[in-house]
Formats: structure tokens, C-alpha cells, sequence
């Protein structure tokens, strides 16, 4: 019988430290198998466990995209003891990969449409998979807007990255920080919610949102987009909750009769109109 | 379906043999002689029927409280350290003699979360199919017994492979399944009884069925929505006097949640399993700080709805309880299971009152 609670053995093959406060970091890992890299079939949206032995498992959305082979990336906040243990790790370090784990952003029902991303602080992660899984097969999308704002620009992930995103014509990227004082700054300054705004399209039955971020960031998000008139059947996010054994066994992540890690991370906000506030 | 006559001799006899290969695990008085419990029964020695139900439902013998999941070793020099393996032990068959009939209908409830079409749980799936369950019929249920009206009974031969159902001078045995034909035939219990034993079990269950005084009703459960029923002001009543102890999850036969913990000493440890309960607050806390799950309320509410709601409309079942009324008995501030049953099933809303 396959024990699904048995992690992929890996070796981490490089560590970046994205933010200013150092707290975000991105790992990325290669399998010590190379046959477990082809179980490993995931779309963007999914999480994983990664788990320390003798420290555990947490459960951090995949950074890394599917059109991007031979390695896998996570980028983790440095919280509690298992991502504080992982931020002293170094380069060739072993430690286990469980997953790909719960659903993804809906790709079938995305395809030939407008998608807008609207991401804050480090909840990036899976809307940079997402991203440069569109990136790669632009042909199936229409227009693709990004809205990514960070505190300041020290505490936005994936720097180079999204400074070649703006170079492009085939997507629209909308990078803005709360406040700076930095002259070089040439990109937008203002909260998430004010250049969503300013900025997001208006609603289509042809245009989906992805919304991903702090709580506080998702609170004012929501009455911009009611503006726009976007549904709520169009309105995508993510959520996290505590888990354990990330494939709905455990119990712990329950909204309702939901699973987070198996009925989720990704609901609709028509869903969770109707799910107690539980997460 | 065979019905067998087993002496209380014969029983005693068959139990011995049983227990040369098999792990037999049975009721016995603790020794402080105040209640039951299930043990392993050690060469010779005999389960005690004279017992309502276990203090501790039986639930361990297939989900133990605590199990080892992978091992490891941290020793750089050991080529595979840091790498978690599986621990490859094969359950010992085991047969458990005197389980009551709501106990064992409260695997069936469990195997729908640990044996999904996705993914299967291996430790419960192996050490289950590794279980042949030889049941006991209740003649005289507690007065806290409620199982009739919570999809299970009194002979009730759910997830039982045996039923043994006392008569003057021994028993009659239903053979359920094909585990229990081998456990009938490996303890040499063969003789069949007469045509009319069906009917006489029948009889005997009709009149334990009428027994059972406590009742609940679940008709509008599924009716309903569950927001509607999460939202009703009575939760503040229900959850005033919990002081959050675990005692109803610790006790109860289908409670299956649990917490994944990694032991280490020195160089070498496991990851395990631990039982784990919505009642503590550590249970849903973020490693941020936020607890979507943060005051009391929320986590009466959430084990309530857990079982009569949100598992009803998972599953399109019956609830998540098969009223062994353990929970009744042992909660240290009599927060009752068939009350908030009541509530959440009434269909008009009227004043809250919790008397």
C-alpha cells in the first residue's frame, strides 16, 4: 500500500534571500531520485509539505512552476520551528518534499480569458508559478494583469524577475510598494486596494481575478472589485490554515465540511460566501 | 447468514485456542474493579462480559493513541540520514471478543476518512483488516444510551464479523462474514443452532431496542444549512460551562483526529502520531499568531457541527455518532450531546433556552 505521508527525499541545490529583513527566503530543492520528480506532477496553485527530520512538516505553496523542470523552489517565511530550522539550512542539505498537495487555480475554466493578479507581501509565491506558467503558454490566455505591492521595495520577492516582467508587452504589470523614500523608485506607491483601483480592468464574464495576500490586503481588496463589479464566482484566492497531514485525514484544517489541504487552498469567493469564517 | 449455539464452555475453550494465534483482546475489570476496559488478554485468561460498555472506547485497538510512523537517523555518516523510513511492520492479526455493536459501527464512520478513493491511510487500513471483531449484543443498555436512534443498536452487525448474543446456558453467534467463519471454524465452534434462533435473536433485539430510553432526533440535520445552524445564538449557552478538558473527543469511539510530532534521542528518532482534539486551541493556531478557531465557542461549535452536520453532508450519511453516550457520562460539566442534537434539529426557531 503507497503511504501517502512518506516525503520525496531531496537535497536543497540553492538558497536566495529575498527580502530586506531577511525572513523570506527561497529554497530550491532537486530530488535525490530522479524518478520521483515525474510523481511529482503539479499546476500552479498546489502546495506541498517539506518536512525537517526531527522538526516536521509545513505546508508552503509551490514557487516553482511546472514549465520549469528539474528543480523545485518554496519561498518560506521564517516563523515557527520548522522554517526556522530550514532558514539555517545551507546548500546540499538534505531534507523530504511531500506532495503536490490540494487543488489548483482553475486553468481549464481560465483559459481564453483575461486573468488578473492581485498579490501582497510574501503570498506571491503561487501567483510566480502561475505567472510564468502563462508566461510560457501566452497563446492560451487574453490579457494578463499583475498587481504586486509589497511594504517597500526591499520586501518584494522575486526582484529580477518581476523587473523583466515590466520590460514585456504581453503583460501588464502594476508593482507598487505602500511607501518609500528611495529616488530610484520608478514604479507605483500606494496600497494594493487603491491600485487595484487605479489600475485592475473592469469586470468581464471573460475576466477572472487571482487574489492572494494578507487579510488585511484581501479586506480592502474585496468592496474595490464589488466596484468593478467583479463576481464573485471570478473572484479566485488561496487560504491557508494549520495542517498536518495535508491530505485530508488529519482533521485540523476544516472550514465547515471543507479540507483546506484537499478541498483547497483555491475556492472561489463565491464559496466562501457560504463557508463559516474559519480560516 | 449461519447462527451457531456456543456453550459457555465451548466459548472459554474457543477463546483459548483463539489466543494461541491471534493478539486477544477483550473487556476486563481495572484493578481498581470500578470499570471496564479492553486488554490484551494473556494465555488462559478470559474477557469478563459482566459489563455494560468500557470506560475507553475500543478505538485504540485499531487507531492506537499514539503510533510511529517513520524512522530516521541525523548521523551525517549514515547514508541515509535525513531521510525518513518507513517503518515496515505488519499488524499481527487480532481479534477483539466482546466489542459492543455501537463501537463497532463506529469503524465504519472512521474507515470513510481513512480509506478514501484518493488517498488510503495505511496504518489504520492495515491494523483494520487486521482486526476480526467478535461482538457482544447489549441486553441491558446504560440509561445514556442513545444508539437506536443514532444509526446503530443495540445488535446492531455493522463492521462486526461475529455477534454473540446471550441466552440462558451460552450464546447464539450470527456469522457475519467471512473472517468470522474462519475465526468460528479456527475455534472450533461448529455447532449450528436450531431454525428458530434467527427468530429468537429477533425477539431478544426487539426487546433491547425497546430498552433504550434515550433518543434523538437528526431528520432536519440535513435539511438545513449549515451556516444557518452555525450562526444560532444558542452556541453561546451550549459553550458556557466547556472548559475545553478533550475528555468527549479522548472518549469518543469516532473522534479520528491527530497531530504528526518528530522524536528525536541523540542521532536517531521517529515521526509519529499522536490523537489530537479540536477542543485545544493550539489545534487550529496559525504560526502567525491567528487562531481562526480562537475562543471556546468556536471549538463546542465546531465538534458539534464536526459530527452532526458537516460529516452528514460530506458523506450523505447518517451522523458522526453512534450513541455510545460516553461523552454524556464523563463531561465534567454535563454538556449533553442529545441537547445540542435537539437544538440543532428543531425546525422552528424558538427563544433560546438551555433550562
Amino acid at each position: 500500500m503507497h503511504n501517502p505521508y512518506l516525503p520525496y527525499p531531496v537535497r536543497i541545490s540553492d538558497i536566495i534571500t529575498e527580502t530586506e529583513d531577511r525572513n523570506l527566503k527561497t529554497f530550491e530543492y532537486v530530488f535525490i531520485n530522479p524518478e520521483d520528480e515525474e510523481k511529482f506532477d503539479y499546476q500552479p496553485g498546489q502546495f506541498a509539505e517539506l518536512s525537517i527530520a526531527g522538526k516536521g512538516e509545513i505546508p508552503i505553496g509551490i514557487a516553482s512552476s511546472p514549465v520549469e523542470k528539474g528543480f523545485l523552489k518554496f519561498t518560506v517565511n521564517k516563523v515557527g520551528l520548522v522554517s526556522t530550522h530550514l532558514h539555517n539550512m545551507k546548500v546540499g542539505d538534505v531534507m523530504g518534499v511531500r506532495g503536490p498537495l490540494g487543488n489548483w487555480y482553475p486553468w481549464d475554466k481560465m483559459e481564453g480569458k483575461n486573468v488578473v493578479i492581485i498579490g501582497g507581501g510574501f503570498a506571491f509565491t503561487t501567483l510566480r508559478s502561475s505567472i510564468v506558467y502563462m508566461l510560457a503558454n501566452r497563446e492560451k490566455f487574453k490579457e494578463i494583469h499583475v498587481i504586486y505591492g509589497a511594504r517597500t521595495p526591499g520586501m518584494l520577492l522575486y526582484v529580477d524577475e518581476l523587473k523583466e516582467w515590466e520590460k514585456r508587452d504581453d503583460i501588464h504589470m502594476h508593482i507598487t510598494v505602500d511607501a518609500t523614500d528611495d529616488p530610484d523608485w520608478k514604479y507605483n506607491t500606494g496600497f494594493v486596494p487603491t491600485i487595484t483601483d487605479q489600475k485592475a480592468p473592469p469586470a468581464t464574464t471573460d475576466t477572472y481575478a487571482i487574489v492572494c495576500g494578507p487579510p488585511i490586503m484581501i479586506k480592502f481588496t474585496q468592496p474595490v472589485l464589488d466596484k468593478l463589479k467583479y463576481k464573485h464566482d471570478h473572484i479566485i484566492m488561496s487560504l491557508e490554515n494549520r495542517m498536518k497531514c495535508g491530505i485530508g485525514i488529519c482533521g485540523h484544517c476544516n472550514i465547515g465540511r471543507h479540507l483546506v489541504c484537499k478541498d483547497g487552498p483555491v475556492f472561489t469567493l463565491d464559496q466562501l460566501n457560504k463557508m463559516p469564517k474559519e480560516y | 447468514m449461519k447462527v451457531l449455539k456456543i456453550t459457555k464452555e465451548d466459548l472459554a475453550k474457543g477463546l483459548d485456542t483463539l489466543n494461541k494465534s491471534f493478539r486477544l483482546i477483550g473487556p476486563v475489570k481495572d484493578k481498581d474493579e470500578e470499570f471496564h476496559n479492553f486488554e490484551e488478554l494473556g494465555q488462559g485468561e478470559l474477557p469478563d462480559f459482566n459489563f455494560r460498555n468500557t470506560r475507553l472506547s475500543p478505538k485504540s485497538i485499531v487507531y492506537p493513541q499514539s503510533e510511529k510512523m517513520f524512522e530516521y537517523t541525523l548521523d551525517s555518516n549514515d547514508p541515509e540520514h535525513d531521510i525518513l523510513i518507513e517503518v515496515k511492520k505488519e499488524p499481527s492479526p487480532q481479534v477483539v471478543v466482546g466489542i459492543r455493536p455501537c463501537d463497532a459501527k463506529a469503524f465504519s464512520l472512521v474507515k470513510l476518512n481513512f480509506d478514501t478513493p484518493e488517498y488510503k491511510d495505511p496504518y489504520w487500513l492495515r491494523r483494520f483488516e487486521a482486526t476480526t471483531l467478535l461482538g457482544l449484543a447489549c441486553h441491558n443498555p446504560c440509561s445514556s444510551c442513545f444508539c437506536a436512534s443514532a444509526g446503530s443498536g443495540p445488535f446492531n452487525t455493522e463492521s462486526l464479523d461475529m455477534l454473540l448474543v446471550e441466552e440462558q446456558g451460552g450464546y447464539l453467534a450470527q456469522v457475519l462474514t467471512k473472517k468470522g467463519e474462519e475465526l468460528a471454524h479456527t475455534a472450533g465452534w461448529t455447532d449450528e443452532a436450531g431454525s428458530d434462533a434467527q427468530k429468537q435473536i429477533d425477539t431478544m433485539k426487539e426487546a433491547a431496542e425497546k430498552r433504550i430510553k434515550s433518543q434523538i432526533s437528526t431528520d432536519n440535520l440535513k435539511n438545513k444549512l449549515d451556516m444557518e445552524i452555525y450562526e444560532e445564538p444558542y452556541w453561546e449557552d451550549v459553550s458556557f460551562s466547556c472548559i475545553n478538558c478533550g475528555t468527549c473527543t479522548y472518549l469518543c469511539p469516532t473522534c479520528w483526529c491527530f497531530d504528526v510530532q518528530d522524536e528525536t534521542c541523540g542521532n536517531c528518532g521517529i515521526r509519529m502520531r499522536n490523537w489530537d482534539s479540536c477542543m485545544y486551541p493550539l489545534f487550529s493556531l496559525h504560526g502567525s499568531g491567528h487562531n481562526p478557531r480562537g475562543e471556546k465557542l468556536h471549538r463546542v461549535r465546531q465538534r458539534f457541527m464536526h459530527k452532526l452536520k458537516y460529516y452528514v453532508d460530506k458523506y450523505d450519511s447518517g451522523i458522526q455518532c453512534v450513541g455510545c453516550g460516553r461523552c454524556v457520562n464523563h463531561c465534567p460539566v454535563n454538556i449533553d450531546i442529545r441537547r445540542v442534537c435537539e437544538l440543532m434539529n428543531r425546525s422552528e426557531v424558538c427563544p433560546v433556552t438551555t433550562e
